[in-house]
């Protein structure tokens, strides 16, 4: 037995079926199934620029006889939904399976959609393991099923299911039979004189479909009292299963078609038949159309937000346990940017600005959040430049604040980049901003188009991000490195002042990715208790609650100097320069950081050396509009350049 | 029907909570019990607030924690454990390292810290642990969350050799002594030997 969770028994289970081909874009609770199935013997993965993507590489392998595995999260399953609909006419080669990971509760997400939809209006199966011993099990047998069906089989999990590590028997790998791909366009080429036969194929499937869901093995009845009744699914049964021991318990493993005679025959056996689902009316209402009774809660259950046994319980009008109460007033505890994080001077700068910001998905749509409550708007992959480009049409001709995009480098690639071409195509203006911190952070760092790195290590290249923009069209391009004060605010500045679409790609590693640690930065006698150096939000500096006096903690400070740049009074300084935390010496300051950047901007070379930087020497603080003390950046900036 | 015990560790993003879940599970699959461990990723590991539930019995069926059915409630941080302390059990134990990490709203003045924490989590009947003092002690000041699981021994009966097997197979091999030492003094510290009988 070994310990495993769903993602990784998922993989397990694709690898054991004999699965040839990996892809998926990395999205919460999706990432490590096919980080694990990289790991395995035999296998090709590759994250993809996105889901679309993911699976139109997926159903080609399978075409031509690969058994295939796609991942993605439920969001993930929208960005995919245009060619897994055709899919679902063309059938598959190779059997294919598509995780579909669902966020109920949204942890880690915009919404929290049912992917069980999905299932139903694209007319593809849906397996729904309730652990990881059944996430390998389905995994593994929805291969057969594919191929038999000659459709995508979906694996649906959650949060529960994905993150949850239960104990796992593996097994060993079954080589698939070898399909030959023969050209057959009557099935392959969906334009209507194909499309509208390979419609009546997929009438005829589902018919055979739901034969075989009233003899699915992995549906099965727990047959206890007969007074309640529960269907249900996935980490729903769990927590019923839990909360319900009297409960007679129809527990589905194949969620998409429903097993109509089997669920009729089991809501006569028990006195009322109620669904527990999570976050979802999916299976109430499906339950409802094969023309079954279902019973409403006492006490109702909750339409948002993941179950308990405890939410089941409730819904039942069940007592809670007694327990304790969490005294009332505790400070909260959210998610911050990382302390040397390089988003962070340019949400500081955007609330600065005043502008209207559109933000996009990742780490940095935390720049939304107090003190640097830098973002008006997120909504989905790619939505910050198509949305500011809106703000800008519905704006123009009056006197408004300044529209900026903002973006990280894998979701620029993901789908900000058809986005930008829309924009420059329809002559928008406004500014994009590219974080651009050489990698895909939020999920765990894993690689992408601009920094080069494969899943699986092999040999790949950067795409030119700066030369991708001037092909575009787009004139003013700019590189800013984005822990230099005085060069955000000034390219932001100059961005905003013209008429002209631009794009200022601030580049800068995420501090996870080399953990370079230079020496901590103090703060010294001279702080006049501002509050200046709070305001960026850095997890490392606190402010005294009684002199309101600012320190930073040695142990967090990784040493990026970016808060000694907005003190107006040089209070900030590396301790490697004043290891007393002494006043401030701003000329001491840049020989420090400069050898933090040269560790930290190994992977930047093109960028820095293709690209004029907008070198701040000489600026005087009256051009920059504001305070500015001890500032080394520029040094820093000029350095990057000599890595190649 | 679950007979399950539940064990729900808190903490701060980056405190090394699910480490420790990993290698409390498997001691509890080494001792022969059924395991869930559930944890979150994703967003609020960036600093914010986690818990990691982990669940073992005979039969494990929900892998996450209703307020007032954790078994025993190990916190990283002392105001972590004041926020999950709803989640205890009745006459659970509550073992709680004796730190505080400032969140972020407080440390920018918009918020303010709990007034005595220490003295709140005491009258809860918790145990403050000195979990990096002992860790450092031990020989590495990283190994504070095998400390708390060396005072959460105290309170499970698995064999000692089920605990040291977790930590020998999970930690590197350079800091398996100062890790088993850091478990030991953990339990001491709980007033244990750190394990069943043996």
């Amino acid at each position: 037995m070994e310990l495993m969770s769903g993602n990784e028994a998922i993989a397990q289970g694709a690898w054991e079926a004999g699965a040839r081909v990996g892809v998926a874009y990395p999205g919460t609770p999706s990432t490590e199934t096919l980080e694990a199935f990289a790991l395995k013997e035999g296998v090709y993965a590759e994250w993809c620029v996105n889901e679309k993507v993911a699976l139109e590489v997926g159903l080609g392998a399978s075409a031509a006889g690969a058994r295939v595995l796609a991942t993605m999260k439920h969001v993930g399953v929208n960005v995919a939904a245009d060619p897994l609909f055709t899919a679902a006419y063309t059938g598959v080669g190779g059997g294919m399976v598509v995780l579909a990971a669902d966020d109920p509760g949204m942890y880690s997400s915009q919404n929290e959609q049912d992917s069980h939809y999905y299932a139903r209006a694209a007319q593809v199966p849906m397996l729904d393991p309730a652990d990881a011993a059944e996430a390998l099990l389905f995994t593994r047998e929805a291969y057969g099923l594919s191929e038999r069906f000659d459709v995508p089989v979906f694996i649906r999990s959650s949060v529960r299911v994905s993150h949850t590590k239960t104990p796992v028997e593996p097994g060993p790998r079954t080589e698939a039979p070898h399909r030959e791909y023969a050209s057959d366009p009557a099935k392959w080429v969906m334009m209507p004189a194909f499309a509208k036969p390979r419609r009546k194929v997929q009438i005829k499937r589902v018919e055979a479909l739901r034969a075989w869901a009233e003899e699915c093995p992995y549906n099965r009845v727990e047959r206890r009292g007969g007074a309640v009744g529960v269907v249900c699914a996935g980490s729903a049964y769990q927590h019923v299963a839990e909360a319900l021991p009297d409960a007679s318990i129809f527990k589905l493993g194949c969620t998409w078609p429903l097993p109509a005679r089997a669920l009729r025959d089991f809501a006569a056996s028990v006195e009322a038949l109620y669904v527990v689902e999570e976050a979802s009316e999916y299976l109430a209402e499906q339950v409802r159309a094969l023309g079954i009774d279902v019973a409403a809660f006492p006490a109702g259950l909750p339409l948002d937000g993941e179950l308990s046994p405890g939410a089941v319980r409730a819904a039942f009008g069940l007592a809670a346990p007694e327990h304790h109460e969490a005294p009332a007033g505790l400070p909260a505890r959210p998610p911050a940017l990382c302390p040397g994080c390089p988003h962070r001077l340019v949400f500081k700068e955007l609330a600065r600005m005043k502008a209207i910001v559109t933000g996009d998905i990742g780490c940095y749509t935390l720049g939304a959040l107090p003190p640097l409550s830098a973002m008006d708007t997120c909504v989905d992959m790619g939505a910050s430049v198509s949305m500011a480009h809106g703000f800008e049409l519905a704006l123009a001709g009056t006197e408004h604040r300044p529209v900026v995009a903002v973006i990280g480098d894998s979701t620029f690639a993901h789908s900000g980049l058809s986005s930008l071409v829309s924009t420059v195509y329809n002559r928008g203006g406004g500014t994009v901003c590219i974080l651009d911190n050489r990698t895909t952070a939020m999920t765990g760092r894993q690689g992408n188009p601009f920094n080069g790195e494969t899943l699986q290590k092999r040999p790949s290249r950067e795409l030119d991000m700066e030369g991708v923009l001037r092909a575009l069209g787009i004139e003013d391009v700019r590189t800013v490195d984005p822990w230099d004060m005085k060069a955000v605010r000034r390219a932001l500045k100059e961005a905003v002042a013209a008429d002209a679409l631009s794009v200022i790609v601030f580049r800068r590693p995420c501090v996870l990715l080399e953990r370079v640690r230079e020496a901590p930065y103090a703060v010294g006698e001279a702080c006049t208790a501002c509050g200046a150096c709070v305001t960026l939000g850095c997890p490392a500096i606190a402010k005294d609650a009684e002199t309101g006096r600012a320190s930073i903690d040695a142990a967090l400070c990784i040493g990026c100097g970016q808060c000694s740049q907005y003190c107006a009074f040089s209070a900030i300084s590396s301790s490697a320069v004043l290891p007393n935390g002494g006043t401030a010496d701003a000329a001491a300051s840049p020989s420090t950081r400069s050898r933090s950047v040269d560790g930290g901007l190994r992977a930047e070379a093109r960028g820095a050396s293709a690209i004029p930087r907008i070198s701040g020497t000489g600026e005087t603080l009256a051009d920059l509009g504001g305070p500015v003390a001890g500032c080394g950046g520029n040094a820093a900036g000029a350095k990057g350049g000599a890595h190649e | 029907m679950s007979d399950a015990t539940t064990v729900l560790l808190c903490g701060v993003g980056g405190q090394g909570t699910v480490l420790a879940a990993d290698l409390l599970a498997r001691a509890a699959l080494g001792s022969g019990h059924a395991v869930k461990v559930s944890e979150i990723h994703g967003m609020a590991q960036r600093g914010g607030a986690v818990t990691t539930v982990v669940r073992f019995g005979s039969d494990v069926r929900s892998m996450v924690c209703d307020p007032g059915c954790a078994d025993v409630v190990v916190s990283f941080e002392t105001t972590e454990a004041l926020r999950n302390v709803a989640f205890l059990k009745r006459g659970g134990r509550l073992l709680v390292a004796d730190e505080t990490i400032v969140p972020l709203p407080v440390a920018c003045g918009t918020a303010s810290m709990p007034e005595d924490a220490r003295g709140q989590l005491a009258a809860l009947g918790a145990l403050l642990i000195p979990a990096t003092q002992l860790a450092r002690e031990a020989g590495t000041a990283k190994a504070g969350n095998v400390v708390l699981l060396g005072a959460l021994s105290t309170a499970l009966d698995f064999p000692r050799a089920a605990w040291e097997a977790a930590i020998v197979a999970r930690v590197p091999e350079k800091t398996v002594e100062a890790n088993l030492a850091a478990f030991r003094s953990g339990a001491a510290f709980a007033g244990g030997e750190g394990g069943g009988a043996r």
